[in-house]
């Protein structure tokens, strides 16, 4: 593996097919056929590295192994279609806003790789900073967040704790009146969060790791990862065997399953979240509101329909059903919220796996077993996770070393006893 | 909507339930002896099957009793429900090979009391 001295920048070549308005505009005119954004490829039997599961995080490290340091041997395999887990099913939500130093560091580094994503990869990526903010509704939640607005001040990230009236001027829907089971006592306000397009970084780290010469190999199924001396050896899977020296489990909710090939327990187990969306209407709410007590959050989309996210199901799970009790429930906590609500359609509801930790905070790096790494327990928080995520692994794989900025959260944590806890900020609010 | 049968109550619905994660996780024989990855699997470390999973429940609406169930986490479908105190029953899993098997008892519950069943 070619492991370069001095691993910043840049091994990045003009996309050829770059997108642009005028290449919009002649292909508009012409009608002729956009070029394929990625390709298929015959599975070789032996590669660098093997990244397993195609979602956000595992084209993300591919395509910073690519970008950063030149490694390019790097096969993505994905026992379904790329994006059809946990990143294609989220409700996009990015935020920094979280309640330990640690957690808000790494997110606000992720924060700013997506800033100039769209611009990186050449694709449009829909960013749309239209804040975000967590209502409080009891002495309990108001105290956390007063904590959180601090953390993260001193982080140097826009966050503050406002009043009902405030928060009324935000969003004018929101029942704010002190005669409601649940009355707004305060909010924690966070200008630069807001919502992504997810599928669109999906293909566009997709397109861009191929591009640089990454190969994604949809349909390819994991069924075992061979360890020789406490040492990985290679990876079976349903199109053929790999020998490799390094494997990357990037898998979310089926992490578990993968590490337990290699022999590697970890304290992750698998619960469904699920989210539902409503007919469009025209644009009303500008921020991302999310309310911890009543388990529920709304955002707008670019096409207008509003996106319902809540807490994760009530018991363990690897089902995708959705189910009646959750649209119940959620509707319900929604119109508490906003009343003016209850005329709308619910147009879709699904659900996806998320690996759930008992922090809150993933579990990234070495595992014991030589050359057998993981970027796994994203909970329901992983996707603003994706970019930093990326450069980090990509970085550990390069380098031998894990960076700073994943140090804090090792396997080893748990045995050590240093969690580091997220619950307060990241339960309700994804 | 599941119907999960309460071994005190029969068949009940699902929202009368509430969940409590894996069972027959018995606390540290010898709690003095265990060392730091012994606190952490006893703590953090749960089994996380694909198939069949023994997991506790409690009718929260109901005769407000805990209970243990055999339930499949992919198909949901529940093999049996039994008393607290009862040995996990031999039921074979309906659906072996659906995923690659993870352990079918909890391999990391440090040094459990022979039979310990809670
Ligand atoms: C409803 C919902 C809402 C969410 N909202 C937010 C949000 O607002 N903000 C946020 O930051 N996060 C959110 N999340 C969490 C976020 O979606 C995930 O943390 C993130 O997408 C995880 O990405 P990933 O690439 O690690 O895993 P995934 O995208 O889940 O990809 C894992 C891949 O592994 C593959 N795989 C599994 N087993 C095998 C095998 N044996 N062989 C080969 N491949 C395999 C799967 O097919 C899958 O494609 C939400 C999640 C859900 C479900
Ligand atoms: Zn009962």
């Amino acid at each position: 593996m070619t492991r370069p001295d001095n691993p910043q920048p840049s091994f990045r070549p003009p996309l050829l097919r770059r997108y642009s308005a005028a290449h919009l505009a002649a292909r508009g005119l012409t009608q002729r056929r956009w070029p394929r954004s990625w390709r298929d490829h015959d599975l070789d039997s032996r590669y660098d590295v093997v990244i397993i599961g195609a979602g956000l995080h595992g084209l993300a490290t591919a395509y910073y192994l690519a970008a950063n340091h030149g490694i390019t041997n790097v096969a993505v395999v994905d026992k379904g279609y790329m994006g059809g887990g946990g990143s294609g099913r989220n409700t996009a939500i990015l935020r920094s806003n979280y309640l330990t130093p640690e957690g808000v560091r790494f997110y606000d580094r992720s924060l700013r790789l997506y800033e100039d994503l769209a611009a990186e990869l050449n694709y449009n990526v829909m960013f749309s900073r239209q804040g975000h903010l967590t209502l409080a509704h009891n002495d309990g939640a108001l105290r956390t967040m007063r904590w959180r607005a601090e953390v993260n001040k001193v982080q140097g990230i826009d966050s503050e704790v406002i009043d009902p009236r405030q928060i009324k001027e935000l969003v004018p829907h929101l029942d704010t009146s002190t005669d409601t089971r649940y009355p707004i006592l305060g909010g924690l306000y966070h200008p630069p969060g807001g919502t992504i397009r997810h599928d669109a970084v999906v293909w566009g780290y997709a397109r861009a790791a191929d591009h640089l010469g990454v190969q994604v190999h949809q349909n390819t199924e994991v069924t075992g990862i061979d360890v020789t001396d406490g040492k990985v050896t290679g990876v079976e899977t349903t199109r053929g065997d790999i020998a490799t020296g390094t494997v990357i489990n990037c898998t979310a909710g089926w992490s578990t399953i993968i590490s337990e090939m290699a022999g590697v327990e970890m304290p992750v187990t698998t619960s469904p979240l699920q989210a539902a969306v409503t007919e469009p209407v025209k644009p009303f709410l500008h921020t991302v509101v999310v309310s911890g007590t009543l388990h529920v959050y709304v955002s707008q989309t670019d096409r207008g329909e509003l996106v319902f996210g809540a807490s994760v199901d009530p018991f363990t799970s690897f089902s995708t059903r959705g189910s009646l009790a959750f649209a119940e429930g959620l509707a319900g906590n929604v119109l508490k919220l906003m009343p003016a609500l209850s005329g709308m359609r619910l147009l879709r509801q699904w659900a996806g796996l998320c690996d759930m930790t008992p922090d809150y905070s993933p579990i990234m790096g070495p595992t014991g077993v030589d050359g057998f790494l993981v970027d796994v327990g994203w909970g329901t928080y992983g996707f603003k996770a994706g970019p930093v995520a990326g450069e980090a692994m990509a970085d550990t794989v390069a380098s031998g070393r894990v960076p700073e900025i994943i140090a804090d959260f090792g396997l080893d944590r748990f045995s050590s006893g240093r969690l580091v806890g997220e619950k307060g900020a990241a339960a309700v609010g994804h | 909507m599941l119907s999960i049968p309460c071994p005190e109550c029969g068949p009940r619905d699902e929202i009368e339930f509430h969940y409590g994660g894996q069972a027959h996780v018995a606390y540290p024989a010898d709690p003095h002896s265990l060392d730091d990855r012994g606190w952490a699997e006893y703590l953090f470390y749960r089994d996380n099957p694909k198939g069949l999973f023994a997991e506790r429940w409690q009718h929260a609406a109901g005769c407000r009793k805990w209970f243990n169930a055999l339930r499949d986490t992919h198909t949901y479908e529940f093999s049996t429900t039994y008393r607290v105190g009862e040995p996990r029953p031999d039921v074979a899993d309906p659906h072996p090979g659906a995923a690659p098997a993870g352990p079918s008892t909890p391999s990391n519950t440090p040094s459990s009391p022979a039979g310990g069943t809670l």
